[in-house]
């Protein structure tokens, strides 16, 4: 209501669009022939379907990549001494400022995409694995031997099932920043996807096209983190009392 | 009483502390015998390397110097045939009763049918039967240390160490935890090892108690308890034998008052090699 009430006064459609005009918009869009390739989609779920699969591909890299590593960096001190300064010294930079980097490896679209929402999710998907790994308590690890576990078991069905918590929670946090990093991608090294489309609406000055672009980055990104939220309370059934 | 099952032969264990390059020594020249079947108490003063004892023997921790021998053969690590029971139970959160007790087995590869009823037997033995399928979250302390007990028991181990076990649990608890141990113990009759603060509890449970002095860790006395089971906390000559052993314990801990002896955490320190 304010914001229809605000938008009206303003009277500057192309700044400040009303919520009926954003909601038109998102019909428009919905019709609209989609992307090349995926002109059946409509231009509105063509483009968040190129955005989602370029997440999907880039946060399940590094969930693998940074769940690997994170678990030999925990584990293992030697490792830890090894690895560590190196990623110390990449965490800081933020992902964004590898944008033209990656433009220049990758070119545009998917392949660059791909590799910022790799790097915006791999380091806090990394860090959190080694923490869990780190934090596996030492009395559990040691009543395990007691019971005959060799070494690889005590890996597997003590500090792997221990740092899952922790695994969990990085995943989540990993996917959100994920999605954000694909936006910025779009935004600027792509030709396609809910970020490059938003900025299309931009350079048309049609800013209720632009505004129901965001609300459907959005609305995806909150139903991305439900659905690990859901996904994680099943795996970790055990923590509740 | 039969065979001598286990033989600690003149142990130390010297730790070094991580900052300062102190060495502390825990143990010092610990000898003790313990028979097929027999259930010995340590007791003494807080910091006296009871638990660093009892880590030895378990094979968590490697003696600076001495040897521990069960059935002749050396200690050289972990095995199944010493089972550990902390007093925090450290069960595995992320399994439920059975899957605590099944753990044993199963890093022994134990066939999935016949790990389950072994299982199922041991929590049976602690009287669990209807909490099988609990996570720990869900059980009392006294619970969680008879889960802790039966995953102990699972591995069917030759010598059951025991860390306090009874420490953090309530009064009344503790008491039916004690009965049911000594239930446990007289049905297979496995040897134990059982460290305690509480000298009524040693003279409640055990056939014999080991007192020990103060850091360095030695054996100081050890008294036969003779009392048939089930004994009575209110009997004449287990007030008297329970009075004895604490006058005999307490002068270890008058030491420490009169600033003696020094005696520093176990937690800062670390392992020499």
């Amino acid at each position: 209501m304010v914001w229809e009430g605000a938008a009206l006064l303003a009277n500057i459609p192309q700044l400040f669009p009303t919520p009926v005009a954003v909601v038109m918009a998102l019909g428009q869009l919905f019709i609209a022939p989609g992307p090349p390739g995926l002109e059946w989609a409509g231009e509105l779920m063509g483009n968040t379907l190129i955005s989602l699969w370029r997440v999907i591909v880039g946060f399940a890299l590094a969930a693998i990549t940074g769940v690997f590593l994170g678990i030999i960096i925990g584990w293992w001190r030697n490792a830890r001494d090894l690895l560590e300064p190196v990623i110390e010294l990449l965490r800081p930079i933020p992902p964004l400022a590898w944008i033209p980097l990656a433009m220049l490896w990758f070119g545009l679209g998917f392949k660059p995409a791909v590799f910022l929402i790799w790097l915006g999710s791999f380091f806090p998907i990394l860090l959190n694995t080694v923490l869990g790994m780190e934090g596996t308590p030492h009395k559990l690890i040691e009543v395990a031997r007691t019971l005959g576990a060799g070494p690889w078991q005590v890996l597997f069905k003590v500090g792997l099932p221990s740092a899952t918590p922790s695994i969990m929670a990085g995943l989540r946090i990993g996917i959100g920043i994920g999605w954000m990093c694909l936006v910025a991608a779009e935004l600027t090294g792509s030709n396609s996807g809910l970020g490059y489309m938003i900025m299309y609406y931009y350079s048309t000055m049609e800013a209720s096209k632009t505004v129901a672009g965001m609300l459907m980055i959005g609305i995806v990104g909150f139903l991305m983190f439900i659905g690990l939220k859901k996904l994680e309370d099943k795996i970790l059934f055990w923590k509740a009392a | 009483m039969n065979g001598v099952k286990l033989v600690i032969d003149r142990v130390g264990k010297t730790f070094l502390e991580k900052k300062g390059g102190k060495s502390t020594v825990a143990l010092h020249d610990f000898s003790l015998e313990i028979a097929d079947g027999e259930f010995v108490c340590l007791v003494g003063p807080s910091g006296c390397g009871k638990t660093t004892l009892l880590k030895l023997v378990a094979g968590l921790e490697q003696a600076s110097s001495g040897s521990i021998y069960l059935d002749d053969n050396p200690v050289t690590g972990p095995s199944r045939e010493r089972g550990l029971v902390f007093q925090d139970f450290a069960l595995f959160p992320w399994r439920d009763v059975r899957g605590n007790v099944a753990f044993g087995p199963e890093v022994l590869k134990v066939p999935p049918a016949e790990r389950m009823r072994i299982a199922e037997h041991c929590i049976d033995v602690v009287g669990l039967a209807d909490s099988i399928h609990k996570y720990p979250s869900e059980l009392s302390g006294g619970m969680k240390q008879r889960v802790a007990i039966a995953r102990a028991l699972a591995n069917n181990p030759e010598l059951l160490l025991m860390d306090e076990p009874f420490g953090s649990l309530d009064a009344q608890t503790r008491y039916q935890m004690q009965n049911e141990l000594l239930r446990i113990w007289q049905d297979n009759k496995k040897a134990v090892i059982f460290v305690t603060h509480s000298v009524e509890e040693a003279v409640y449970l055990s056939n014999r108690v080991v007192v020990m002095t103060n850091s360095p860790g030695m054996v100081k006395k050890i008294y036969n308890v003779d009392f048939p089971y089930p004994r009575s906390l209110s009997d004449h000559a287990f007030i008297v034998l329970r009075e004895k052993i604490t006058g005999c314990l307490s002068e270890e801990s008058e030491q420490i008052k009169n600033g003696l002896l020094l005696s520093p955490g176990n937690d800062k320190m670390q392992d020499v090699k």
